[in-house]
Order: structure tokens, then C-alpha cells, then sequence
């Protein structure tokens, strides 16, 4: 079982309770049954309604749960062929981020995804997800080869947001997170993004410029993670529960401003409870997405993302003071 | 065609407010923050807002930019009648909105428009750090947005000055998404011929430098600019160790081969008339290719 969150703890007390009863049970031969389905009713009840009334802090703490699936789990599930391609040809390989060619259903895809480690010393290996330049810089090589070859791409995204380093700085991240916006409007290929966990900023952004953006239902994905926006806003990280709030950063928050275009449902209580099933369950998704964009040739693709990015945008004008018309 | 999906409105001029030249702050002396020599105001202004003394350039505002760099009366604004709204119902940003409309005599961030240097006629975005610290929300992706697409249909460079504090928290991923959406029409820029020269000034920072300001076919600065995508108390904190003084400045990124030029505000005039002047046809016919 996975370990439980601060929000689950009546949950889990109910289990300890259920797990006791049945221990109990065994050792004495007494029947308690009754006892037990109460308790089993009462969990499910506690359950439905717990993680019907998630706050967007309590997903953000499903988001990072450290045995939540990542992008090779779910290469693992969803993908078969997989070989993973390494490097950016300039600099280096970045463990942060991961990618490679596949196939999905038969069908020969590349793929992309940011890669968190699943314990300390893999992510210091992957440097917790967090991409440096080569990352995006490996990212658009391998997409500019699925063009090249038409094939379709996935990405994955998955991170805190782009590495705040010294190095990272030197060797241009921000220019590799806007080349990567500017070359993924253009690929004549269909692009499918999901959000599996953490989106942060250009770190997300990079590998998420696509025409269909799906979303895990207790991901997370946001201009500035929820410390960060509350170190800038009232100068105090420690109201980061405030800013996931404040900020709107949740998947239904960002079906609604029209960012995401489906939100992909979750297995009770999060991915992590059931990976397997969670994967099926984005399998639907995906199949839907791809088997719709495959019928569009490069220039319909392109039109329509732009067209797409192009209405991102809200505000309206002021009236008065208006002196001449071009 | 490609243009059928940019919906073309009709765009307004409005006569720039006096109000906006708060750059350099008023009085008849001024101290430089960086070697304290002091200068009078009017010769400060008349070598642009630089000391004289140790070269320190002063922030100024988007007006006066327009003023220094300019054919006098050239300029014709873009758009200047578009405002933010609040699409989060982020707590008191209407209001900050509205204290920075007076503070800076500007709708928003950015001032775009096109106008024509040393003859040279070019579409033009100018941010301004005294509108929210300059930082992109939806108005300043629209407004740049449209200043590139007014430059591929009339077939004219468009320069961008950058001076940004990063994508506008406020308005959270929709800010994000501005990012996208001026990429992927320089995307449509750059395919179509288009020349862009950015041109970042202090301070370029985050979400503007993770999008067009680092994607100009020539990518220029100002001397002592900051640019940078993460702050430096992040990354000193993140890596726990001390960055050097020049880190992030605009000489440190030509160092490290992410500029091509760092130029004096002096020579920025000259500088961008011949750069646009190169992208003419010129010389005798036999040169001319098609």
C-alpha cells in the first residue's frame, strides 16, 4: 500500500482499524463480520467523500507522491519497442529528461517525457526532474527526427519547472525552452501532450506545445510552482497552499480556461494506488487523441495550433480616448 | 491561406501621455546609482541616458526609447487601447493595474507601433519595467503578437525591446501561454522571411527570455543588462554558492555565446539602421538574386 498523505488520514486510520479487526478475527476465531463490513461501508463512504472534496493543495500532494507513476512507467505500459535515445549532439544527455522511438498500437511514434527519479538516489541521477538546457535541446532533436520520419509525437511532462543552476544559465536555458516553442508551432506532425504530475512553468512548457493537451485529473500545471508564486507574491514560501489556490493551477481550473482539452481521470485516490489500471485508462485517451490527428495532413496541424495558441489570451479595450483610426 | 486565421480588428491610435517619460526621475541633478558622479539632467539627456563617467545605461521608459531611436515624428502606435482583465480573480490586480496606469501613463507593459529609423520603416515593440515590472500577461502577448503579424503582412522587420520581469503571475497560465502563442507566430514570421532583431534591455528575465526575446535572427543588448530565465537568489540558493557580480549581465551571455552583440545605447541608432539596411537590396543589379 502506498503511503498515505496528510488528507487521507481518516482513511487510513479506518484501514489500520479493518487490517486490526482481521488480524483479530484469525487469532481468536471469533466472528466479528458484522463489525467488518461496517467498517468496510464506512471506508468507502470516508473514501467517496475524501477524495471527491480534494482541495488543490491535497493534489499537489498526490502530484509528488513519490510512488506516483512517471513517464517510463508509463512508456512501460502504454508503448512496446521502446528504445530510449540519448543526448543533444552539443553537449550532453540529460537524465531529467527522457525520450525515444516506439510504437503505440503498431503505429511508429517518438516519444518525450520528463523524468523524475522514484527514489533519492535516482533523482539525484535525474536531477528530480528538473530538465537543463541539453534536456530540451535532446527534446527538439528528437521531435525534429519524428517529423523528418512522420511520426507522431507524445510527451510527457513532469517537472518542478526548468533547473534554477548556475550552468543552466550559462548555457542558454532560456533560449532552449523559446526555441522549443517556436519549432514544436511548426512540426508537421501530430503532437499529444499529457500532463502526468508536476507542470511548472517553461520547464513544462517546452515539451508542451502540442494539439492536444490532455491532463491527469491531480496533476498540477502552472506559471510558477505554488512555493515559488508565494515566495514573489507575499514573500513567504510557506503560503504555497495559498497560491495553489490562488493561481488556478489544477486540471478542471485549466479545462476551463480552454488550455487543457480533456481531463483524464484518475483511479480513486490517485495514480499511484493502481498504475497498471491508470495506464489503461490514459491508453483510451491517447488512442482518441492520435486516431483524430492522424487524418490531418502537416499543414492542416500546423494551422490549427497556431490558430489555437493564437486565441490563448484574455482582455478587452478601453473605451474613450481613442483620437484616430490607422 | 496562413492570414485567414490571424482575425484582422481594427486597430486605434491614441496621442501618448506626457505622463509616460518617468524613466529618469525629475530634478536638475542626477547621481548614478552605479560610480555616484553626479550630472545635470538636460546633458544626461542628451547622451541618453548614459553616465558619462563609468557608462552606466538608466532604465528609461518606452517613450523615450522611441524618442532617442526614432525619425522624429515617425512613430504611428499600435493597439494602445487594449487592457487586462482578471481572468483568476487574482486578489487586488485590478487595482495594481489601475496605480500603474497613472504611475506610468501607459495601458499596459509594451508599446507597439512601427516607425522608421534613419529612413528605414519597421514594425516595433517597446516594453516598459514601469508598468508591473514589465512582466507578460495576456495584453503584452496580444499587443507583440499583433506587432508580428502587422510586420508579415506588410512585409517589415519588426525589433523588439525586452524589459521584463517574466511572465505576469497574475494572470498565471494564461501568461504561460503567451509564451506559446509569441513563439509560434514568429515561427510563421521567421518562415515567411520575416527579419527580427530582439534587443534585450534591463532587466530580461524569465518567461520574455524563455520566448521571443531569445529567438531574434540577431539577438542584441544593452551594456550591464540583466537577462537571465531563473533569479539569481534561486540559484544561489539552489546551488549554495556565491555567483559572480557580472553573472546574468549582458557581457556574461556574450561571453558564453548567447548574444551577438552588446551595444552602447550611443551606437544603437547607427547599429539597427545598418542592420536593417543589410536586409535591402543594395549594390549593383548583378548582385541581386531572387
Amino acid at each position: 500500500m502506498a503511503p498515505g498523505l496528510e488528507f487521507e488520514k481518516p482513511i487510513n486510520e479506518l484501514k489500520a482499524k479493518i487490517k486490526e479487526l482481521n488480524q483479530f478475527m484469525d487469532e481468536k476465531g471469533i466472528d466479528l463480520t458484522d463489525e467488518l463490513n461496517h467498517l468496510k461501508k464506512r471506508l468507502d463512504e470516508v473514501e467517496k467523500d475524501t477524495y471527491s472534496h480534494m482541495t488543490p493543495w491535497d493534489r499537489v500532494q498526490i502530484a509528488r507522491h513519490m510512488e506516483r507513476p512517471t513517464t517510463l512507467d508509463y512508456i512501460s505500459f502504454l508503448f512496446t519497442d521502446f528504445i530510449e535515445c540519448h543526448g543533444d549532439r552539443l553537449y550532453g544527455d540529460d537524465a531529467a529528461m527522457v525520450g525515444g522511438i516506439a510504437r503505440y498500437r503498431g503505429l511508429p511514434v517518438t516519444i518525450i517525457g520528463e523524468q523524475r527519479g522514484r527514489d533519492t538516489k535516482e533523482n539525484l541521477k535525474r536531477n528530480f526532474g528538473m530538465p537543463q538546457p541539453e534536456g530540451y535541446r535532446k527534446a527538439l532533436r528528437l521531435m525534429k527526427q519524428a517529423e523528418k520520419f512522420n511520426r507522431p509525437i507524445v510527451t510527457f511532462i513532469d517537472t518542478k519547472g526548468a533547473f534554477p543552476g548556475k550552468t543552466a544559465e550559462e548555457r542558454g536555458q532560456g533560449e532552449a525552452i523559446a526555441r522549443n516553442l517556436l519549432e514544436m508551432a511548426g512540426l508537421k506532425v501530430p503532437i499529444v501532450c499529457i500532463v502526468i504530475g508536476e507542470g511548472a512553468s517553461g520547464g513544462a512548457l517546452a515539451i508542451g506545445v502540442g494539439d492536444q493537451i490532455l491532463m491527469l485529473e491531480n496533476s498540477w500545471y502552472s506559471v510558477i510552482s505554488p512555493e515559488s508564486a508565494a515566495a514573489l507574491l507575499w514573500k513567504d514560501a510557506s503560503q504555497a497552499e495559498r497560491a495553489a489556490q490562488t493561481m488556478k493551477i489544477t486540471a478542471p481550473d485549466l479545462k476551463e480556461f480552454g488550455i487543457v482539452d480533456k481531463v483524464i481521470p484518475e483511479v480513486l485516490g490517485g495514480a499511484h494506488h493502481d498504475p497498471k489500471t491508470q495506464a489503461n485508462i490514459i491508453d483510451e485517451y491517447l488512442k482518441d487523441a492520435l486516431s483524430s490527428l492522424i487524418q490531418l495532413n502537416g499543414d492542416e496541424l500546423v494551422h490549427r495550433r497556431l490558430e489555437k495558441y493564437r486565441a490563448i489570451g484574455d482582455y478587452s479595450l478601453v473605451k474613450g480616448n481613442i483620437l484616430s483610426e490607422k | 491561406m496562413l492570414k485567414d486565421f490571424f482575425i484582422k480588428k481594427k486597430k486605434y491610435a491614441t496621442v501618448p501621455s506626457t505622463k509616460s517619460k518617468i524613466g529618469v526621475p525629475e530634478g536638475i541633478m542626477k547621481k548614478c546609482p552605479s560610480c555616484k558622479k553626479i550630472m545635470y539632467a538636460k546633458e544626461l539627456q542628451k547622451y541618453l541616458y548614459v553616465c558619462q563617467s563609468c557608462g552606466y545605461h538608466y532604465p528609461v521608459s518606452a517613450f523615450e526609447r522611441i524618442e532617442m531611436l526614432l525619425d522624429p515624428e515617425s512613430f504611428i502606435p499600435f493597439d494602445q487601447d487594449l487592457v487586462s482583465k482578471n481572468p483568476l480573480d487574482f486578489p487586488n490586480y485590478l487595482e495594481k493595474l489601475e496605480k500603474d496606469k497613472e504611475k506610468s501613463g501607459l495601458n499596459e507593459a509594451v508599446v507597439t507601433g512601427k516607425g522608421k529609423i534613419e529612413g528605414y520603416e519597421t514594425a516595433l515593440a517597446i516594453m516598459d519595467s514601469n508598468f508591473r515590472m514589465g512582466s507578460m500577461g495576456s495584453v503584452v502577448g496580444e499587443k507583440i503578437t499583433r506587432a508580428i503579424e502587422y510586420a508579415m503582412d506588410h512585409r517589415l522587420p519588426i525589433i523588439i525591446f525586452s524589459a521584463s520581469g517574466g511572465a505576469r503571475m497574475q494572470e498565471g497560465i494564461l501568461s504561460l501561454m503567451q509564451m506559446a502563442k509569441t513563439s509560434a507566430v514568429l515561427k510563421q514570421f521567421s518562415l515567411a522571411g520575416g527579419l527580427f532583431i530582439s534587443y534585450m534591455t534591463h532587466p530580461t528575465t524569465g518567461g520574455v527570455t524563455a520566448s521571443f526575446a531569445s529567438l531574434g535572427d540577431y539577438n542584441f543588448a544593452e551594456p550591464g543588462a540583466l537577462i537571465g530565465f531563473a533569479g539569481r537568489r534561486i540559484i544561489e540558493q539552489t546551488i549554495r554558492e556565491e555567483l559572480p557580480d557580472d553573472f546574468q549581465k549582458a557581457e556574461f551571455l556574450l561571453e558564453h555565446g548567447q548574444l551577438d552583440k552588446v551595444i552602447p545605447r550611443s551606437k544603437m541608432k547607427e547599429t539597427l539602421a545598418t542592420v536593417l539596411s543589410i536586409h535591402t537590396k543594395g549594390g549593383d543589379e548583378q548582385w541581386h538574386r531572387d
